[in-house]
């Protein structure tokens, strides 16, 4: 099996709570793959652990042939995987291109003297950087609006913003978390389409958190569930909507209208 | 009636547009500076009330750079006003009166100093609070070698000429910067107030060893400071240009070489900022810059996508630290006396305070902090007292209360309560301009959203093997 991702037995313990538990994911190169799961399912914390901000407990995670144990989030970035927040971390103070700007900072020669002494390289490097930015912004549906403050930006393209942004620092792999969240049915649609065109037209990995059925089973190929921190099932969207264990923990759940209360400060 | 207001109207709105012109707006500029130093020029330091009208006049005249960056004129126009005014007014009114020299040079080296902690406080967002202890080093860096007084560099024979001077500048930002990088590394993993009280530590620990570096080798002459520290030869040109001037307006200057030596630090201190201000903009203006402002806003996010966290904060302390060492420099060299109380807990919050009360983040804003408060302390408070002594010396009687000055009591001078007016500015601004009077326009939306969110968070070091959290107030609502 030649995955992109290969997470094997990944545990992440807070205190006494096993968040994510001997959890093993492999993602198929290209493809666009879901993981699912009620609140508080560790969804989010492997994200965090993929991306080197929680160090696990045990177990491996190998991205593109390199192991990922150890790595700092920006080695993460810089190895190609990248990623979108659960609540959006947009730098909101900066402007909409300026967020997009940063996301490429692992692909750029940093210099101090040649940012010093400006040189034609240096000058060069800032062209291609907003150009890159601004036609990231047009590839996302955000073009011309990239001189705007990214706090002014209404939420939906506050999410599109951030996806530009991890799409900046061409990676291999994206991780989206819950982006269709605070969406209306409309934008829904439309990211929907976004997420496919990041993977046909610029060749990304795609893997997203999301509680929308009707996203999770309208484009992921592959669907992973995790309940209490553990993959309690995997498989095409077909096999997942027959699967009685999913049926119960998650779907059941929801259809007996069992949500559980919504936390007032959450991780993500 | 209507008609008279509006006519009144009119001619307002005639000086409005009258206001958008640029050749109306430039003359009105060389005006008010011809004004200003027309007014200075006449004062006369035997004149009861010089201390009063010179306080009023000066800071007119230092401001003026601000007004005239603001103002909307071509862009070569403000170049050559301001050059006029640094390279032909200002030393000229130097000559005729070289306090003014004097305190125009403070204000370069405070200004310096305020561009500094404006990329670590500013930029970054990283709250420094030792960040006098860099400047100590560059004093410390030239007045070792140089001191007159009994250390190990003078026993050995170690000393260096006074030509070494410009050498020692970029030494002095070499060492300033590899300090800031030792210190930075164990403190920069901590954030906001930890950092705050860290580094604060770290400031004083640069004072005390500087105190107690005279045993059992003397590097510093301890408490007694270092004395005699050398000077920067003055060039020939610059003492023969002095006369030149001297003869050709008919002047005359008492102390032909005190005034070209003022002078010639004058003029670096003026190359040294020139030089800071362009290095801090480009360094704002490039990925670099980005990635600070990015770790400001929200470090988790930055790291996320590709910041180098440590590096980039390291980077941001070293240049910070880099100007300071400079700085120090020329300022141990113009002084001739460095000791530990000149870099006192209380000069790191004044910085912070010009850095503050500027608006920070930018780089005009740093300027105009460190021209106001630099103004205040050495030129507003001080003459106050000046002014208030003279009167008591003649006896002066307010009329209609008749109120004798003699009877103010020497405990209310102004000059003594430099601090507390410095605290009620402080109050102040924060009360009515939070941001600064020039606030940089993405600090100034950060204020406002610190009211919204409270966001309390950390984030996994390398080294660390504590539990790291990462946890924000979610926005939205469940879509379930
Ligand atoms: N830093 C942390 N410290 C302690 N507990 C944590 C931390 N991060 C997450 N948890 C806990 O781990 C569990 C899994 O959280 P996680 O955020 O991964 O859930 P999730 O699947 O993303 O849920 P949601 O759908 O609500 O986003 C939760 O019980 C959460 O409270
Ligand atoms: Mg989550």
């Amino acid at each position: 099996m030649s995955s992109l991702l290969d997470v094997r037995n990944l545990t992440k313990k807070f205190g006494g709570l096993t968040a994510v538990n001997n959890v093993t994911i492999g993602i198929e190169p290209q493809s666009i793959s879901a993981i699912i799961g009620p609140n508080g399912a560790g969804k989010t914390t492997l994200f965090n652990l993929l991306t080197g901000i929680y160090k696990p407990d045990t177990g491996t995670m190998m991205f593109d042939g390199h192991s990922l144990v150890g790595l700092r989030p920006d080695q993460v970035n810089a190895a190609g995987m990248s990623r979108t927040f659960q609540s959006i971390r947009l730098f909101h103070g900066m402007t909409v291109l300026e967020n997009v700007m940063v996301g490429m900072h692992s692909r750029l020669n940093i210099s101090l003297f040649n940012t010093l002494t400006r040189t034609a390289g240096f000058n060069r490097q800032e062209v291609h950087v907003k150009q890159k930015a601004s036609d990231l912004l047009r590839f996302v549906g955000l073009a011309g609006k990239g001189d705007e403050v990214s706090r002014n930006l209404p939420y939906g393209d506050q999410r599109r913003v951030e996806i530009a942004r991890a799409l900046a620092s061409d990676p291999k792999l994206i991780l989206l978390d819950e982006p269709t969240a605070g969406m209306n049915p409309q934008e829904t649609v439309d990211a929907m389409a976004l997420f496919r065109r990041v993977r046909d037209e610029l060749g990304v990995t795609v893997v997203l958190i999301e509680h929308d059925m009707r996203v999770v089973m309208g484009i992921s190929e592959y669907i992973s569930v995790l309940d209490y921190g553990q993959k309690i099932a995997e498989g095409t969207p077909d096999e997942i909507r027959s699967n009685p264990r999913v049926i119960e923990a998650y779907l059941g759940r929801r259809a007996a209208g069992v949500v559980e209360p919504e936390t007032s400060a959450e991780v993500n | 009636m209507a008609v008279k207001s509006s006519v009144q109207q009119n001619s307002r709105a005639m000086f409005r547009a009258a206001l958008k012109r640029p050749a109306v707006v430039g003359s009105l500029l060389v005006a008010y500076i011809l004004v200003a130093v027309l007014i200075l020029n006449s004062l006369d330091r035997s004149n009861l009330w010089f201390p009063f009208y010179s306080t009023l006049t000066f800071p007119v005249l230092v401001l003026s750079p601000f007004i005239i960056l603001a103002a909307p004129v071509r862009g070569w126009f403000k170049g050559v006003l301001v050059a006029a005014l640094l390279f032909l007014v200002i030393p000229y009114l130097g000559m005729r009166d070289s306090s003014y020299l004097e305190l125009v040079i403070q204000i370069c080296i405070f200004a310096g100093l305020a561009l500094g902690l404006n990329i670590v406080v500013g930029f970054a967002g990283l709250l420094d609070l030792g960040y006098i202890a860099f400047f100590a080093v560059g004093a410390y860096t030239w007045a070792m070698f140089t001191s007159g007084a009994s250390t190990v560099f003078n026993i050995n024979g170690w000393l260096v000429s006074g030509s070494a001077f410009y050498l020692f500048i970029f030494l002095g930002i070499f060492v300033a910067a590899i300090v800031g990088i030792l210190l930075g590394l164990p403190v920069l993993r901590l954030r906001g107030d930890y950092l705050a009280i860290v580094t604060l530590g770290f400031g004083e620990m640069i004072r005390v060893i500087a105190n107690n570096l005279d045993q059992p080798i003397n590097f510093t002459n301890g408490s007694q400071g270092l004395f005699g520290v050398g000077r920067p030869p003055v060039p020939f040109f610059l003492r023969d240009g002095v006369l030149a001037v001297e003869s050709a307006l008919g002047l005359s200057i008492a102390n032909v070489d005190p005034l070209s030596q003022q002078l010639l630090f004058y003029f670096i201190a003026i190359a040294i900022i020139g030089v800071i201000i362009v290095v801090a903009r480009r360094l704002d203006n490039s990925p670099i810059g980005r990635a600070w402002t990015a770790i400001r806003e929200d470090e988790v996010a930055a790291i996320a996508m590709g910041v180098p966290l440590v590096r980039m904060k390291l980077l941001a302390f070293a240049t910070g630290a880099s100007f300071a060492g400079a700085i120090g420099v020329i300022y141990a060299a113009k002084q001739t006396f460095v000791s530990p109380e000149s870099f006192s807990l209380i000069q790191s919050i004044s910085i912070l305070a010009m850095v503050i009360v500027g608006g920070m983040g930018g780089i005009r804003g740093a300027l105009l902090g460190a021209v106001i408060v630099t103004m205040l302390n050495l030129l507003v408070l001080k003459n106050l007292s000046l002014q208030i002594n003279a009167l008591r010396n003649i006896d002066f009687v307010i009329p209609i209360i008749n109120y004798h000055i003699r009877d103010w009591p020497t405990q209310l001078e102004p000059a003594k309560y430099e601090r507390l007016i410095f605290g009620l500015l402080l109050i102040v601004m924060m009360i009515f301009r939070p941001a600064g009077l020039l606030p940089e326009p993405r600090r100034r939306m950060e204020l406002q959203e610190k009211d919204e969110e409270i966001v309390d968070e950390e984030i996994s070091s390398e080294a660390g093997d504590e539990q790291p959290v990462v946890s924000a107030v979610r926005p939205d609502a469940e879509q379930a």
